[in-house]
């Protein structure tokens, strides 16, 4: 924390309407080069604007301190330790940052001529191929913005595979451990959701799963290895349970980091995949995104993908071919989030094949060796070795006091972003702990020690936990009152500005 | 293996401290039949030194705006960025933090998207909006979907005026959620298609201004929507906003767009961002993240993620959308850009690009069998002109001459075959416009 930081003096997190004096200018623009326009005259008084914009009037200087201190108010993977399950906060390359930037990449018009691009087209050519290598795919888009997105392209396209078959199915069958996406995109979509219980392996129940499926059913969605860091090791009759039923299965890439080079996907029986670019493939997450959730499917579901597809001429030349009378339609403008691909495409070429699986190997060796060095004072339910993160039940914690969301706010007290907590659903007192493949040994030590110092305060001084975090910009927030009077953004109401209602 | 950290000792005393030799046996639940058992075949290892040369040698391959003049449009623009935005916006505790769900150490982020949200109810003349979408296009559909479940109906009007790519995306969301597009027919008009429709729609959609560039008075179509208890949706570009009056402030509910030209790069299409506000009614009803003021036990101002009871991570199968990541840094671009150019700096863009765009118009309007496609409304920064010949050859012709040209509209929708979509930035010089006017003038 630097020394002066403008935050540090502030009674409350500033705003940049606070910095805002009428008059000043942060960005001047050149005298215009062509004749001056009335757009008054140009728009009459029924169109021309008479609202106040509302932006603030500030001077550059006072953006970038603003802005400057607002960052030191946050925490990324740059920051330091981020173990946030089913997040994969891992080390996000610097190089990838400057692959994205340079001009050839970023100032390119999506409507350019496909033969002014193409060197671009090559990459997203060769991308599709490497995602569909590393899923077990025949074919695959990079059109969709983000893992949900992803999931919802998966689901029409098996709903339109079904229904080229002659039939229409209604259901979609998903694990109680599953993200919330997952049912989310299922009710987008129009299915009914059908929940499979988890066995006492923390796996899906295969009796339950055989007893939901029927003729109405659409397929199954899961994450592999589980949201509970475990494999479904009954994967193969899993699969063929659904597929008996004529059904589909999505697999949701959000776990892929745990498997990658030693199994696959579509080896495991699925046909429809998402992957989750900003996880698996070390894209940075941007305080929420962007994310890109490229979507890779067997060759019968081929036909149904969104356009355009690039089409390689015999010639070579590669051009985008939107004359697909099948396809479920397109899913986001243009191409989806080019920049983000090249990032990942970046990342893979940085590792190659014996890379990739290295990552996959580290990250489950982080993961058993964190869980390890834990198991005295925090149990995980399930009594098995994990993949790539595992999930704490607190319960004990709870009992004498403290609740995983009071461990996890004590966390910060000692430098480290907490764990996600309260997830899966499945697990009381959850605490899912992540560390991925780029963290050290002992950073992972730290980390555990940290936990078993908060598991004697507990005990010894149970107010820490329950006042903590002591040392960020702002304590505990009532987040009951954000809810019910929802004040969700600023007006000027003269004096001191103060936010108020909408 | 370049971002692994750990040495051969590291990993045997990890090993050891789990009482196991190798880390294969960590892989154990796979079965068999499904291992891989061979290397992926994919491309690599490079260093960093080696990736840097291929990158920059691929990239090179691309012609780009750097040397092209573009006049290309279509929702992205070739837009001035101010340094200071992308210092900002990258800076690693931004671009590096997760969704902000732990907000003692997220402030940053939620600070900034309140003050998004801020900036954008204020632009659209609305109440409210929620932290960014995907694109203008998926937040097109977002509206659509909106629509649909407020007034339990399943037909969406669309204008054929609405860009292109957002009512494929719309039409995508709102067919799979069981209802349906309907747009004009190429010979008819919005108002047209209103009267004669037999029950009234879920919500009418247009673009502001539209495809073919007319800005028009909104308040007649809001009045008819609200009679019918319709919703009044417009998809608005956000620079244009500037100098028109806001649909917000013509009775419109719900008012989207694609953010891009607000300090994001072209990318060949994304990353960008959408926005997505809305009148007060519906702000329970909106999708994906919003940012609340609240305070801490000490009274002290913070802010927090609220109204989660909406979202997919609590709501799962009855959330009102999916959408999980958004386009969070792609909004604090914006957010950051709109702080350095203020109410005046906004204004002087969309003058400077209009009057730009009148200029060359005008010329090119001068040149035998070129006119405007819609000349009964005003336009700005963006019009569609038609043009005597294929806009295929023109544009050939251009590119040979160093310049990319307007859209060929026709790809778009046959409605408009002939049409050259032409977009004027304020980075574009007279000598740039008097050239594009020469080039056009030694065509055929």
């Amino acid at each position: 924390m630097a020394v002066g930081a403008d935050w540090q003096q502030a009674d409350r997190t500033p705003l940049i309407y606070d910095r805002s004096h009428p008059g000043r200018r942060g960005v001047r623009l050149p005298a215009p080069d062509v004749p001056a326009l009335d757009e008054a005259a140009l728009l009459g008084p029924a169109l021309a604007r008479t609202a106040p914009l509302g932006l603030p009037e500030v001077a550059e200087n006072d953006v970038v301190r603003h802005y400057t201190a607002l960052s030191q108010m946050n925490y990324g993977v740059d920051t330091g330790f981020y173990p946030l399950g089913s997040c994969t906060m891992k080390y996000n390359p610097k190089v990838n940052e400057w692959v994205a930037a340079l001009p050839g990449f970023q100032r390119v018009h999506p409507l350019q001529p496909e033969d002014t691009v193409p060197g671009l087209l090559e990459f997203l050519a060769s991308m599709e191929s490497i995602l569909g290598e590393i899923s077990g795919m025949d074919a695959v888009t990079l059109q969709p913005a983000a893992g949900a997105q992803g999931e919802f392209t998966g689901v029409l396209l098996m709903r339109a595979l079904i229904r080229a078959r002659g039939e229409e199915r209604h259901t979609l069958i998903i694990p109680d451990s599953a993200h919330g996406t997952n049912p989310a995109t299922a009710a987008m979509a129009g299915y009914r959701v059908a929940v499979v219980p988890s066995n006492v392996r923390g796996g899906v129940d295969l009796a339950a799963l055989r007893g939901l499926v029927n003729g109405d059913t659409a397929g199954l969605m899961l994450t592999n290895p589980n949201t509970l860091g475990l494999f479904e090791d009954e994967i193969l009759e899993i699969a063929d349970v659904v597929h008996s039923a004529g059904g589909l299965l999505y697999y949701d890439g959000a776990n892929a980091n745990a498997i990658l080079g030693e199994v696959r996907p579509g080896d495991m029986g699925f046909d429809v995949v998402h992957l989750n670019l900003h996880k698996t493939f070390s894209t940075p997450h941007g305080g929420g995104g962007p994310g890109s959730g490229p979507v890779g499917v067997k060759a019968v579901l081929e036909p149904f993908l969104p356009g355009p597809r690039l089409h390689r001429a015999p010639s070579g030349a590669l051009s985008w071919d939107d004359d697909r009378p099948q396809s479920i339609g397109k899913v986001r403008s243009y191409y989806g989030n080019v920049g983000i691909v090249l990032r990942a495409l970046a990342y893979i070429l940085s590792h190659g094949p014996d890379g990739l699986r290295e990552v996959a190997h580290t990250a489950v060796l982080n993961a058993n060796y964190l869980r390890a060095r834990l198991a005295e004072r925090y149990p995980t339910r399930y009594d098995r070795s994990v993949m790539h993160e595992f999930v704490l039940t607190l319960a004990g914690q709870k009992e004498r006091g403290a609740s995983a969301l009071d461990v996890a706010k004590r966390l910060i007290d000692y430098g480290v972003y907490p764990p996600t907590v309260y997830f899966p659903l499945v697990v009381k007192e959850a605490l899912m702990v992540e560390p991925t493949e780029t963290e050290s040994k002992e950073t992972l030590d730290r980390f555990a020690d940290a936990l078993a110092a908060i598991d004697q305060e507990i005990d010894a001084t149970p107010d820490a936990l329950k006042t903590a975090p002591h040392h960020t910009p702002v304590g505990r927030l009532d987040e009951a009152e954000a809810a019910r009077r929802p004040n969700i953004r600023w007006s000027a109401g003269g004096g001191r500005p103060e936010p108020t209602g909408p | 293996m370049r971002y692994i950290p750990h040495t051969a000792d590291d990993r045997a005393a990890m090993l050891a401290a789990i009482g196991l030799s190798d880390t294969l046996s960590l892989f154990g639940d796979i079965p068999a039949a499904a291992r891989l058992g061979r290397p992926l075949r994919v491309p690599g290892p490079l260093t960093e030194m080696e990736l840097q040369a291929t990158m920059r040698r691929d990239a090179a391959q691309n012609r780009s705006v750097e040397d092209l003049v573009c006049f290309l449009g279509g929702q992205f623009y070739d837009r001035f960025i101010p340094a200071a935005v992308g210092a900002l916006a990258g800076r690693g505790e931004f671009a590096t933090s997760y969704t902000p769900y732990q907000p003692e150490l997220s402030q940053g982020t939620l600070a900034a998207i309140y003050e998004f949200q801020s900036m954008m109810a204020g632009l659209t003349g609305l109440a409210a909006a929620q932290a960014s979408m995907y694109d203008g296009a998926s937040a097109v559909a977002e509206a659509a979907l909106l629509a649909m479940d407020t007034t339990q109906r399943l037909t969406v009007v669309m204008d054929r005026g609405v860009f292109p790519e957002s009512r494929q995306v719309a039409a995508t969301y709102v067919t799979a959620r069981g209802g349906r597009v309907v747009v004009p027919a190429p010979d008819q008009s919005l108002e047209e298609l209103l009267a004669s429709l037999a029950e009234p729609p879920a919500a009418v959609v247009v673009q502001q201004p539209d495809v073919l560039g007319r800005v028009r008075d909104l308040r007649p179509l809001a009045a008819w929507a609200h009679e019918r208890g319709a919703l009044a949706m417009a998809a608005a570009d956000p620079v244009a906003l500037a100098l028109i009056e806001p649909p917000g402030r013509m009775g419109f509910d719900v008012v989207v767009g694609e953010g891009q030209p607000l300090g994001n790069g072209l990318q060949y299409g994304g990353p960008t961002f959408g926005f997505f506000c809305v009148q007060d009614a519906l702000v329970r009803r909106l999708p994906g993240r919003v940012v609340g003021a609240t305070q801490d036990g000490a009274h002290k101002r913070g802010y927090v993620l609220t109204l989660q009871a909406r979202e997919q991570h609590i709501r799962r199968e009855r959330a009102t959308s999916n959408i999980c990541s958004n386009h969070s840094l792609n909004a604090l671009q914006a957010t950051i850009y709109l702080a350095l150019l203020g109410p005046e700096g906004l204004r002087e863009v969309a003058r400077l690009s209009t009057a730009k765009a009148h200029y060359v118009v005008d010329r090119l309007t001068a040149l035998p069998g070129f006119a405007r496609m819609a000349p009964d409304a005003p336009y700005l920064f963006e019009v569609a002109l038609t043009v005597p010949g294929s806009v295929a050859d023109l544009n050939r012709h251009l590119l040979d001459r160093g310049i990319l040209g307007g859209w060929d509209m026709g790809r778009w929708d046959r409605a408009w075959a002939g049409g050259w979509q032409l977009a004027v930035t304020e980075q574009r010089t007279r000598a740039e416009l008097d050239q594009l006017v020469e080039a056009v003038a030694s065509w055929r």
